[in-house]
């Protein structure tokens, strides 16, 4: 459950002020599917940042499942973020010189989960998302379609509420960003809240409820039937 | 996040670059070899010039005529210096704790015998001399009774003087000439070798008073006393001074301890061994510097990485570490590997020159494993806490 109560977000860039975000109000319920849509500097990515707890809103109150995280220290936040929220970005930001299983094995790691734990978790993961035999491969041997699996299986491995997606499908062909994209519904499918930031129509089209943002507002939100 | 993780973690983006990191660790591994090398023979040089000073034994003191003064003045007022005599070193054997006394002088003399001449230097000693000095009597020994009077004309050859003089003959009952006067060999020295300049070998000893005699001198050169080795070597000095400020009506002498001359001369090797450390270390600062900029370019290298460890729940306290413990292991290794090549260079050294004396204690090679973790961990601090503060949402930008 994530609620935003008339939160803004403003940036300094040289010597003017820049609103990223101006009083947004906004409830998204657990388990949605949600696409956010805009022309690029309309505050899309800005709103999944602070989705995540990457940043900070300048003024207005951030409820996730009913705690304020806005006032959390960084300890805290970075607490809630490793707990409850997964990144999957364009541009897959594997870490390059870690086979595919140690950059899924990361936040595990990062969390303190023992060896034993964290081996059989992995396991699993490479098998459902079909890279058993790519465990050991480093990212610049594995397809873009198979880097971003590993990425959402990074994503998903601390079992997260929310799955949050920066243009999930950017540096893929359409195929393979198909495939990757029916993943993350599948996802969704088994309860996860699924944020999906694009500037793609028809891949916004596909989420029950789609949010169109235009200069740092929320112009329409609308629920697909 | 355990330990081994981490160390997993911190080490894999150095061994990636492999080349980097080497040459980077082998800046660091220059500096400790050259403070180590440096420090080696510093040491081996401490502990020889020690070892040559002490061969005679640390528990003596010497008693020099003539009070060295601080206040200037006209010696020739006050200054009736007397000198030492042989009654004065006489005085001292029955000192509580004195275990031999030794009286001195030292002058150049002609030697003859067997029609060949020789011209040494002549010792004017005591009968306790090897004793008191723990040298060895390789045959014969030192005269037994010595009468101040009428001491007899006995001599001990140094083994070159034998070789010379006496080659291929048992020179024990012989005759020589010392100065002109007939002297009767009772023993021969084993070999000593040069001692700070002084060739022992190629010299006799005589009774002191003969000597005095034969060089014309009125007084002795020095006294030496040696002392039981549990005393405490004040309460010697105590009491010779005592005695001798007896005899003489005023402190018109100098004591000197070997004990506290080789704690002076000890320092003062410390400071040299550890100046000629400093200078190593300047090696040292270079390899730091070249940690410091590996590790900001490591940084800026790695920021879009540094944003998804935040992204995935990493906190600013384990970035910083995961940074702070690269440059560490980076620092650390290089010290390692400076340690071999430090301690295998001085060996080769020594190999290669057996006479130059070279020591590696194992509190400096510690020392220096110690100084390159803290060099890392200064070097590392700068960039890894850039690293950690960075904002995440840029940080990720970057690509």
């Amino acid at each position: 459950m994530i609620e935003f109560s008339d939160v803004s977000r403003n940036f300094t860039v040289g010597d003017q002020q820049v609103q990223a975000l101006r009083n947004i109000n906004l409830t998204l319920g657990a388990g949605e599917y949600v696409s956010i849509m805009g022309p690029s500097g309309s505050g899309k990515s800005t709103l999944l940042n602070l989705i995540g707890l990457l940043d900070r809103p300048s003024s207005g109150v951030y409820k996730l499942d009913g705690m304020d995280v806005t006032t959390l220290d960084d300890e805290q936040q970075a607490r809630v973020r490793r707990e409850k929220v997964g990144f999957v970005f364009q541009s897959f930001h594997l870490v390059p010189r870690l086979t595919a299983a140690m950059n899924i094995e990361l936040p595990l790691i990062l969390a303190g989960v023992a060896a034993e734990e964290r081996k059989t978790r992995v396991k699993q993961l490479l098998q459902n998302y079909g890279l058993a035999d790519r465990a050991d491969h480093r990212p610049d041997q594995l397809s873009g379609g198979q880097r971003q699996r590993v990425a959402i299986a990074r994503a998903t491995i601390m079992q997260p509420s929310v799955l949050l997606a920066d243009e999930p499908t950017g540096n893929l062909d359409r195929t393979t960003g198909w495939e990757v994209l029916k993943l993350l519904e599948g996802l969704q499918d088994q309860g996860i809240t699924l944020v999906v930031v694009t500037h793609d129509a028809e891949i916004g089209a596909r989420a029950k409820r789609q949010i169109h943002t235009l200069d740092g507002r929320i112009l329409s939100d609308a629920q697909r039937a | 996040m355990f330990f081994r993780d981490f160390l997993t973690l911190a080490s894999s983006s150095f061994l990636s670059y492999r080349m980097r990191s080497f040459l980077t660790g082998l800046g660091i591994a220059i500096g400790i070899a050259a403070v180590i090398l440096l420090t080696s023979i510093g040491e081996g040089l401490h502990q020889f010039v020690l070892s040559e000073f002490s061969q005679f034994g640390t528990n003596i003191v010497s008693i020099q005529p003539g009070k060295t003064q601080t206040h200037g003045g006209n010696a020739g007022v006050f200054g009736s210096t007397r000198q030492l005599s042989l009654d004065d070193a006489e005085s001292l054997r029955h000192l509580p704790y004195v275990e031999n006394v030794n009286p001195s002088v030292m002058g150049n003399a002609e030697l003859r015998a067997n029609g060949k001449t020789r011209r040494t230097t002549v010792f004017g000693e005591g009968r306790d001399f090897a004793r008191a000095f723990t040298m060895k009597v390789q045959s014969g020994s030192f005269w037994t009774d010595e009468d101040n009077e009428q001491a007899r004309a006995f001599v001990v050859l140094g083994s070159k003087v034998r070789q010379e003089l006496f080659a291929g003959q048992n020179p024990l009952g012989s005759y020589l000439r010392v100065g002109g006067q007939r002297y009767r060999v009772v023993g021969v020295m084993e070999s000593k070798g040069q001692v700070l300049g002084l060739d022992l070998d190629d010299s006799v000893f005589i009774p002191a008073a003969r000597a005095m005699e034969l060089l014309n001198r009125s007084g002795l050169i020095e006294v030496q006393v040696s002392y039981r080795a549990s005393v405490d070597v004040n309460e010697v000095i105590r009491l010779v001074t005592e005695r001798l400020k007896e005899r003489h009506g005023r402190e018109d002498f100098t004591i000197i301890s070997q004990e506290q001359a080789l704690e002076v001369l000890g320092s003062v090797l410390d400071v040299i061994t550890f100046a000629v450390g400093a200078l190593g270390g300047i090696s040292l600062l270079v390899g730091a510097v070249g940690i410091l900029t590996i590790m900001t370019m490591a940084v800026t290298e790695r920021t879009a990485e540094i944003g998804l460890l935040r992204a995935l729940g990493a906190r600013e306290q384990q970035v910083l570490l995961l940074f702070l413990g690269e440059a560490i292991m980076l620092s650390a290794l290089g010290g390692v590997l400076g340690l071999l090549i430090g301690i295998g260079v001085a060996q080769g050294l020594h190999w290669l020159f057996p006479a130059m004396p070279v020591h590696t204690p194992w509190f400096f090679a510690v020392l220096a494993e110690c100084s390159a973790v803290l060099i890392g961990l200064l070097a590392g601090v700068m960039p890894a806490r850039r690293a950690a503060l960075m904002n995440p949402v840029e940080a990720l930008r970057a690509e």
